[in-house]
């Protein structure tokens, strides 16, 4: 049972504690700086947090002693030579003609570390970030040293490898929204899922490309998009092109994959081979951001739906937890705790996580609900909070 | 020397820069950075990107002039001159 809920807020790192008396928040840490993602190693205990400075980039910063000390990291860089091909937000202002000449490319930097993970029990040391814009980062001593994945950066789907040269195929990696804080149009890698069982087998899911596995430890990537379907272009069944929004699996049944999509909700009884719309409109369980799965039962996952998707807000102003127990043939919404009136917070990709019987979110109005029925009831440990980015028990 | 004189929020990750007053030799403004890297190691990685560039929301004078070239800080910095490193009013 989880004694420890770490948020990653736009204003630092909040942790809260399990007490006698119920959960409680400690005094923020990283005060005053925007946390994208914050979470805990379960092999060691480590705290990790992702820095998401405005002015001075972004860093990770690392907790050995529950949260008391952080230490500062920077060594999470792009390697001399990694480009991508630069591609252009659509805006009504938009002038074809400026780029100078197709495909057009641009020096990586980090834009934001957008997820940490962790590796398996038999991999100590092992991390993986995925970043705007779009490198998976790999590091095996614990976080002092990182090194850019280059298979998948350098994927046929990305346009091949332009350490080599020019573009060799075309790209159909797409920008996702959450980089144009950044100035950019450019893909992020949001979702990173090892197989519990197996270390060499990974999933990432890229905004926006859809979800990508290898099987040999990184040395090879392909799709895994079967069975999804988009909305905004002619093609609802292309290979690449799909927004994952958040893609999450059973950690005791690693086939079981879950994946709240912008256009929809998806689940995969087999390992991501081939992907199933088990959306509800009609329970308002379609469009939303976060998703998780049962720690032991694949067929069970929560989400907390929004109305899609120009509006990103609360459904008729109250907030719901639907979750399904049946691999999403049927959903049961949950509001009991929750405001029905005059809410509108979103709760964000990484906002929501489970622990045992526990279940909480946090939204970007600043409210924590936590459930210890397994999301039937709700209670409110904490308003005002800074917008929350994530939530991880830890 | 040159001078070096910055923003009071860098002193919070680098609290050996405080109440000190900085000098390096005279260069480019790339070389002024790397100096004062050698003072406080990891300084570098905060106003520059990993291409050795000014960050977006930093802007850095000389004296009273905003450095031109943010790519490779080429501008030199003579020995009466004083380096100013400020958070720009964006990217807060």
């Amino acid at each position: 049972m989880s004694d420890m809920i770490l948020l990653g807020t736009r204003k630092g790192t909040i942790i809260f504690d399990r007490t006698n008396t119920g959960w409680r928040p400690r005094q923020i840490s990283h005060a005053g700086i925007p946390v994208c993602y914050a979470a805990c190693d379960p092999r060691d205990g480590t705290l990790w947090a992702s820095l998401d400075h405005g002015h001075w980039g972004p860093k990770l910063s690392r907790s050995r002693d529950r949260g008391a000390s952080w230490v500062n990291i920077s060594s999470l860089k792009y390697p001399k030579g990694a480009r991508y091909v630069v591609k252009y937000l659509p805006t009504p202002d938009f002038n074809p003609e400026s780029p100078k000449a197709l495909p057009e490319y641009a020096d990586a930097s980090i834009l934001k570390i957008w997820n940490i993970a962790f590796g398996n029990a038999n991999q100590p040391g092992r991390l993986y970030a995925g970043t705007i814009p779009g490198g998976l980062f790999v590091s095996d001593d614990g976080g002092d040293s990182w090194e850019l994945n280059r298979p998948l950066w350098n994927h046929h789907s990305r346009g091949g490898d332009l350490f080599a040269g020019d573009a060799t195929t075309e790209n159909h990696w797409n920008g996702t929204p959450a980089s144009i804080d950044y100035g950019v149009f450019e893909p992020g890698i949001h979702s990173i899922i090892v197989d519990p069982r197996n270390q060499l087998h990974l999933y990432v899911a890229v905004s926006t490309a859809g979800v990508i596995e290898t099987t040999d430890g990184g040395k090879s990537w392909n799709a895994r998009n079967q069975g999804m379907l988009m909305d905004y272009l002619p093609d609802p069944e292309s290979e690449w092109g799909h927004d994952p929004h958040f893609v999450t699996c059973c950690p005791g049944q690693p086939d079981h994959l879950w994946q709240q999509n912008h256009c929809g909700v998806f689940y995969s009884g087999d390992g991501a081979k081939r992907w199933k719309k088990v959306s509800m409109p009609d329970l308002g369980v379609n469009f939303g951001f976060p998703i998780v799965a049962d720690a032991h039962d694949g067929r069970t996952a929560w989400v907390v739906p929004a109305r899609a998707d120009s509006e990103r807000m609360a459904i008729d102003g109250g907030l719901f937890v639907a979750r399904t127990t049946d691999g999403g043939q049927t959903w049961q919404c949950f509001q009991s705790g929750l405001p029905q009136d005059n809410a509108y917070d979103i709760v964000l990709r990484h906002g929501l996580d489970a622990s045992g019987n526990c279940v909480c979110f946090g939204s970007t109005t600043g409210n924590v609900y936590l459930s210890e029925d397994r999301g039937e009831t709700w209670q409110c440990v904490g308003n005002n909070f800074p917008p929350v980015y994530s939530v991880r028990f830890g | 020397m040159p001078g070096v004189e910055m923003t009071q929020q860098l002193y919070r990750f680098f609290p050996q820069l405080k109440n000190r007053i900085i000098t390096v030799p005279a260069g480019t403004v790339a070389e002024v950075i790397s100096a004062v890297n050698e003072i406080a190691p990891g300084f570098s990685d905060y106003v520059l990107n990993e291409h050795g560039a000014l960050r977006k929301h930093v802007n850095l004078c000389i004296n009273n002039t905003v450095v031109i070239d943010k790519i490779k800080l080429t501008d030199y910095v003579a020995e009466n001159q004083t380096v100013y490193i400020f958070q720009s009013l964006s990217g807060g």
